[in-house]
């Protein structure tokens, strides 16, 4: 039987910066003694994501072992950074040696060799086994460093067969066969990187169970000062040398450019050097790379000229331009100069919003509409034009102008007990942008302030938008109320969990007025230009009708899967082997936490759904040089990374949590937790329906509950909440600076952040707190994808529908004390950033959509909800349709 | 047969039994200081100094030995816990270390060869060998968290002694216990590894880690799975967990220990928790039935009892695991096993 308990690492990141012979800045603070900030360089390396800390302390001016020894006994007290591994590096033995009887754990010495011959070599690996460390071995020998691939191969070898020899285990051997710099202009270098990827292959093929490492930042030598070549560079021969085997680097971890991004003719150039491939035309591979590096030395010049020429043109154009580009910078000069312009011939200054300002804008719709430009971008063009507009303000007034005329007034809102806006926001700007103007209501708007505000601004459309599903209810009443009211104007209805379905079967019914889905911003301009249109206006609203009606007509007439009976959906639910339940937690019971390390979770962080948000389709990292949307997904995500450094840099949010970890029991499909004093509270859960067709094999998939994983004889489940604190004062500050592009994109990351800790969490209960799997070592990646054991359903989403287990939870996990939580009656949860849930440890526990159940279950449900059936059916009407 | 392997075979029939706890039954025999002190002379109170009897009143352990080999026991552990030169300087008895190690060790051999003589049932000894109340890893000043009380030369050479004693006293194997400071048992490594150089011969380590909080890591900070990356290059014989707190709270860790090692696992939790009285109240038949579970699992090799242990602990332990089939040791696939605080794996 072969069993590891940790999942292996296939390649690891050693953090490079704690080495006096690499980083200058280390070097300084270990020079003037200041240990104290040269342990925070450390701390970072491994917020960073450095598997391994390298330590270096060879420096003329150090008493190295001194140096050496001092650093390792602080981290040493340090658990954030002592949780990994050390690696001893030194060219001097009695460092080396030093350093280990200082380190706890199992390090890795950095290195040993046969520079010395065979005796001292081997005099130092014996000690390196008594002391219980993996070694890097130098391909190095008496008669010096192996530069070709044969010399490289005939040192490990060699090395190899001595280490065996002596009971070295030869997974603890980690050969370094030397980078050299390459595009040196010196012929016998062409072939170092080649060489190093052809022997590591080798190596590896004939030392069973070695690992291949390598100091990369020798490679790009000759490009100092030119870090975009030098990154590219890095990425490419990595690219190259893990698959022959590199599975170890010293790396700056947070400095690696991701292959797929690299600037193409770069990484062709940086590709033909590194594997010495023939070039057309007269010059060497090296010579176009050193060509080329010149212009990535002068690109930020060149760019900075380009900035200078568009300043040069009429005042008109640099509107334009402005706009068109999302600059800010000179907006309200820019402007100023307009209406100066305008009100010296004369004129009256809202022509500046109606000549030029409008005419860029027109541009941007145009730009958006097409395809060429993406939502990001619009954003940032209104934040532009939010700016001008500020600035003419005050002189519009004080020449008492009648106001330009919109091309229509839309008053917009977050539904009652909805506080989610992101959405919405985007929304009313791409209106604004297109000539609209939008009176937003904020959020959890009751119905009577969105009439009230209608018909006291005279607006032409009402738009509502939610994102939990309680809020496709409250749009109901809206709509009903609308009718009551004798309204008869557009009901447009967007978010999140809206649909065209749920508009045509609930919303339309209720208000004979148009009532339009709205699937996304990019569709808004459309659909209210088509409403506002006196010759479009009749055909898009009878089309939209009709649309509806048949989609009711369908869902009337079947189309619907069959449901089971209750009692049938049980016998067919899903029995896990509770043999693999997962053990008792090391640490039952509630943890809180008040203020998770904010640069811990965004290594955590999901990329993907924040471009969604942004409406640019694609998958993190593959969109940041997707041909339609990489340009604008990379500017996106340049500028998250921006507000990124200051919300970590400046703590701009409190991360805070709470995790509870109960005993509890299945009894049906309840989940009953247990805690002291005899106090027992019960969660009902769903259960499918819908009857589940017969795979190939002739066996059937289960009706899932999430009851089914919990053992009837005693068992352990988990709850979670957390929320991001502290976002209301910035917000506060883009809004009085006109920003909304940084309003939305703050709210964004606040998500992420809250589903960052929210999956940084569970891993820490997986790992630590019920610690299930306590070795599980998954890389952000494998994070994302959920690669792990257990769940983390929420209440509200496909597994769990009923936002209402939310209180039950909160009232467990004491949320609102422990994480400052609090729930709007519909369930939402403020702050707006926030995750709450269960855990389920049980390895065959999956995530499922409950779907459609019947009445039976809804009836069965409210009595073991112990509220009414209507009250039931309320929480999940979206289950009953 | 050498005893790395005598140990081995006898562990592939059954699961085996050590001993008990010394401390506690010291405790109830109620010795006085004329006791303890014997006619040493011995400028200090020597009351509490249970390691010294093994010269002073040598019938105390031969007793305890006796009674726990009556109660089924295949180890017996030396009396020498503190029997080291940082933990005896506060008695002012540094300088009879080797003394103390010596004649405990001869008086375990004794006995243990005595009851095989009677059965045939090999019985051994393992040389105990514990943490000194110094530790390698941790500062005692918290303004100076870079501060050491003591280096690793100083304690390589008081673990020496002190193995090199026990031996020669006749000693199996030397049992690197109750291991708080994982940097401490290393240097106890390098102590052992630095014997057998000098008797070009094998003396297998035995290591046994405990907890200090129920998440599962010891004093110095390593989880389990850690400290097992942390001392494999030992080849201990066997690795375990001890004293920490009751079969209870060491349940998770005994499972993870038992997936992890390719070794013999050795557990011997503490009686229960202590009550309010500090005293362990835990019944022999609770303690059995907790530690039967893990033998039922297929999770240990070799059981005991740390503080608060009986007799009649051990002998209700033997016989709840009588006739259940020891753990087989897993194979360990040959990847990079490395640890901070935490461990890390490579390649595999």
């Amino acid at each position: 039987m072969t069993q590891t308990r940790s999942t292996g690492a296939r390649f690891v990141n050693v953090g490079e910066r704690t080495n006096v012979t690499g980083s200058a800045a280390f070097k300084k603070l270990v020079l003037a003694g200041d240990y104290a900030r040269a342990v925070e360089v450390a701390r970072q390396q491994v917020e960073n994501g450095a598997q391994v800390i390298d330590v270096n302390m060879d420096e003329g001016l150090l008493d190295a072992v001194h140096a050496m020894t001092t650093f390792l006994k602080l981290i040493a007290a340090e658990p954030d950074i002592a949780r990994v591994p050390v690696m001893i590096d030194s060219s001097k033995w009695e460092v080396i040696e030093a350093g280990l009887k200082c380190v706890s754990g199992k390090p890795i010495v950095n290195s040993i060799s046969m520079k010395e011959g065979e005796a001292a070599f081997l005099d130092h690996a014996r000690l390196c086994m008594d002391y219980g460390a993996a070694v890097v071995v130098m391909a190095f020998d008496e008669a010096g460093q192996a530069d070709s691939r044969a010399r490289k191969l005939e040192i490990c070898r060699r090395a190899y067969a001595l280490l065996t020899g002596i009971g070295f285990p030869p997974e603890d051997i980690i050969f370094d066969p030397n980078i050299f710099a390459v595009a040196t202009g010196i012929e016998e270098h062409d072939r170092y990187a080649l060489d190093f990827i052809e022997a590591a292959a080798e190596i590896r093929a004939s030392c069973p169970h070695v690992h291949i490492s390598g100091g990369l930042s020798n490679l790009s030598f000759s490009f100092r000062g030119n870090e975009t070549v030098r990154r590219a560079m890095h990425s490419v021969f990595l690219y190259h040398a893990i698959p022959a085997g590199m599975d170890m680097a010293i790396v700056n971890a947070g400095q690696l450019d991701i292959y797929d991004a690299i600037d193409p003719a770069l990484r062709e150039a940086c590709e033909d050097v590194i594997l010495n491939r023939p070039v057309d035309g007269g010059e060497s591979a090296t010579e176009r790379l050193i060509a080329l590096a010149e212009s990535y030395k002068g690109k930020d010049a060149a760019t900075e000229k380009a900035e200078e020429e568009w300043r040069t043109r009429d005042v008109t154009a640099r509107l334009e331009h402005a706009l068109v580009k999302g600059i800010d910078g000179f907006i309200v000069e820019d402007t100023e100069e307009a209406r100066a312009a305008i009100a010296a011939r004369g004129g009256r200054p809202i022509e500046v919003i109606e000549g030029p300002l409008m005419a860029g804008m027109n541009t941007v719709g145009d730009l958006f509409g097409s395809g060429r430009m993406f939502l990001p971008q619009v954003v940032k063009s209104a934040r532009v034009m939010k700016k001008a507009v500020a600035h003419l303000i005050p002189f519009i007034e004080a020449g008492k102008d009648a106001g330009a005329r919109s091309k229509g007034r839309i008053v917009m809102a977050t539904v009652k007990g909805d506080v989610h806006d992101i959405g919405k926001n985007i929304v009313g700007v791409v209106l604004q942008c297109n000539g609209y103007e939008v009176i937003d209501l904020g959020v959890m708007v009751p119905w009577s302030k969105i009439l009230d505000t209608a018909k006291a601004e005279d607006v032409d459309i009402i738009g509502l938008s939610g994102l939990i599903t309680p809020s496709l209810d409250e749009m109901v009443t809206v709509a009903e109320e609308m009718q009551r009211a004798g309204f008869a104007i557009p009901l447009l209805i967007g978010g999140a969990t809206t649909s065209k379905v749920h508009t045509a079967l609930r919303i339309d019914p209720a208000y004979d007025g148009p009532v339009v889905h709205v699937l996304d911003a990019s569709r808004a301009v459309g659909v209210a230009s088509q409403l506002l249109s006196d010759t479009q206006r009749d055909g898009f609203v009878h089309a939209t009708a009709q649309d509806y009606a048949h989609v009711r007509a369908v869902r009337a007439g079947k189309g619907q899967s069959e449901l089971l009976t209750l009692a049938e959906a049980r016998d067919n639910g899903f029995t896990p082997d509770f043999r693999d339940k997962a053990p008792p937690p090391e640490a039952p019971g509630l943890h809180v936490f008040a203020d998770w390390d904010l640069a811990d979770l965004v290594r955590c962080i999901d990329w993907t759904p924040f471009f969604r948000a942004w409406e640019l389709a694609g998958t993190w990292p593959a969109i940041l040089s997707d041909e339609v949307v990489g340009e604008s997904a990379t500017a996106l995500f340049e500028d998250a990374q921006a507000m990124l450094a200051r919300i970590v840099g400046e703590k701009w949010f409190t991360a805070r949590g709470v995790v509870g970890l109960w005993p509890c029991a299945r009894h049906g499909d309840d989940v009953v937790v247990n805690l002291e004093e005899e106090r027992h509270v019960r969660f009902p859960f769903l259960r499918q329906q819908v009857r589940k067709s017969r795979a190939k094999n002739g066996e059937g998939r289960a009706n899932y509950c999430l009851a089914d994983f919990i053992d009837p004889a005693g068992d352990w489940i988990g709850g979670f909440a957390v929320g991001i604190h502290g976002i209301e004062p910035h917000l506060e500050r883009f809004r009085a600076d006109h920003d909304d592009y940084s309003d939305i994109l703050l709210k964004a990351l606040a998500d992420r952040f809250a589903e960052a800790f929210a999956e940084r969490l569970h891993q820490h209960v997986r790992t630590t707190l019920w610690a299930y799997a306590p070795g599980e070592q998954l890389t952000n990646e494998a994070l994302i994808r959920e690669q792990y054991r257990g769940i983390r359903p929420a209440p509200g989403y496909p597994a769990c529908p009923d936002h209402s287990l939310k209180p039950l939870l909160f009232d467990l996990l004491d949320a609102g004390t422990n994480a400052g939580l609090t729930l709007t009656e519909s369930q939402a949860m403020l702050p707006t950033a926030a995750v709450s849930g269960f855990y389920f440890g049980h390895p065959q526990s999956e995530y499922f959509g409950v779907a459609r159940i019947g009445r039976d279950q809804l009836a069965d449900y409210a009595a073991r909800r112990g509220i009414d059936v209507g009250m039931a059916e309320r929480w999940l009407r979206p289950n009953l349709d | 047969m050498s005893a790395r392997e005598a140990l081995l075979a006898a562990a592939a029939q059954r699961i085996l039994i050590t001993d008990g706890a010394f401390g506690t039954e010291i405790q109830r025999c109620k010795l006085g200081e004329a006791d303890y002190a014997g006619d040493l002379g011995l400028a200090r109170d020597q009351k509490g100094n249970n390691d010294i009897l093994a010269l002073t009143r040598p019938s105390v352990p031969e007793a305890i030995h006796r009674a726990y080999f009556e109660a089924g026991a295949d180890i017996a552990e030396t009396n020498t816990f503190s029997a080291n030169r940082i933990s005896q300087a506060d008695y002012g008895a540094e300088h009879l270390v080797r003394e103390i190690n010596l004649a405990s060790a001869r008086l375990a051999r004794r006995v243990a060869d005595e009851f095989t003589r009677r059965d045939g049932r090999p019985r051994f000894v393992a040389g105990a060998i514990g943490p000194t109340n110094k530790t390698l890893s941790l500062s005692p000043d918290v303004n100076d968290p870079g501060f050491r009380e003591i280096d690793w030369d100083t304690l390589v050479d008081v673990y020496h002694q002190q193995a090199a004693a026990l031996v020669e006293g006749g000693a199996d194997f030397i049992l690197i216990e109750t291991v708080f400071d994982t940097l401490n048992a290393k240097a106890g490594i390098m102590a052992v590894k630095r014997l057998e150089a000098e008797l070009a011969g094998e003396v297998p380590i035995m290591l046994s880690m405990t907890l200090t909080d129920l998440s599962g890591r010891n004093l110095s900070g390593h989880t389990v799975e850690a400290f097992w990356h942390a001392v494999r290059h030992a080849r201990p014989v066997t690795i375990g967990l001890n004293c920490s707190f009751g079969a209870t709270q060491l349940r998770p860790h005994v499972k993870v220990l038992s997936e992890i090692a390719d070794t013999l696992i050795m557990v011997y939790p503490n009686a229960g928790l202590p009550n309010e009285l500090g005293e362990y109240d835990e019944m022999p038949d609770t303690t059995a039935a907790l530690v039967g579970e893990w033998a039922e699992h297929g999770q240990v090799n070799i059981l005991g009892g740390c503080c608060g242990s009986t007799p009649a602990h051990i002998a209700a332990m033997a016989s709840a695991v009588a006739g259940l089939a020891p753990r087989r040791l897993p194979k360990l696939a040959p990847v990079t096993r490395l640890a901070g605080l935490e461990p890390f794996v490579m390649g595999g």
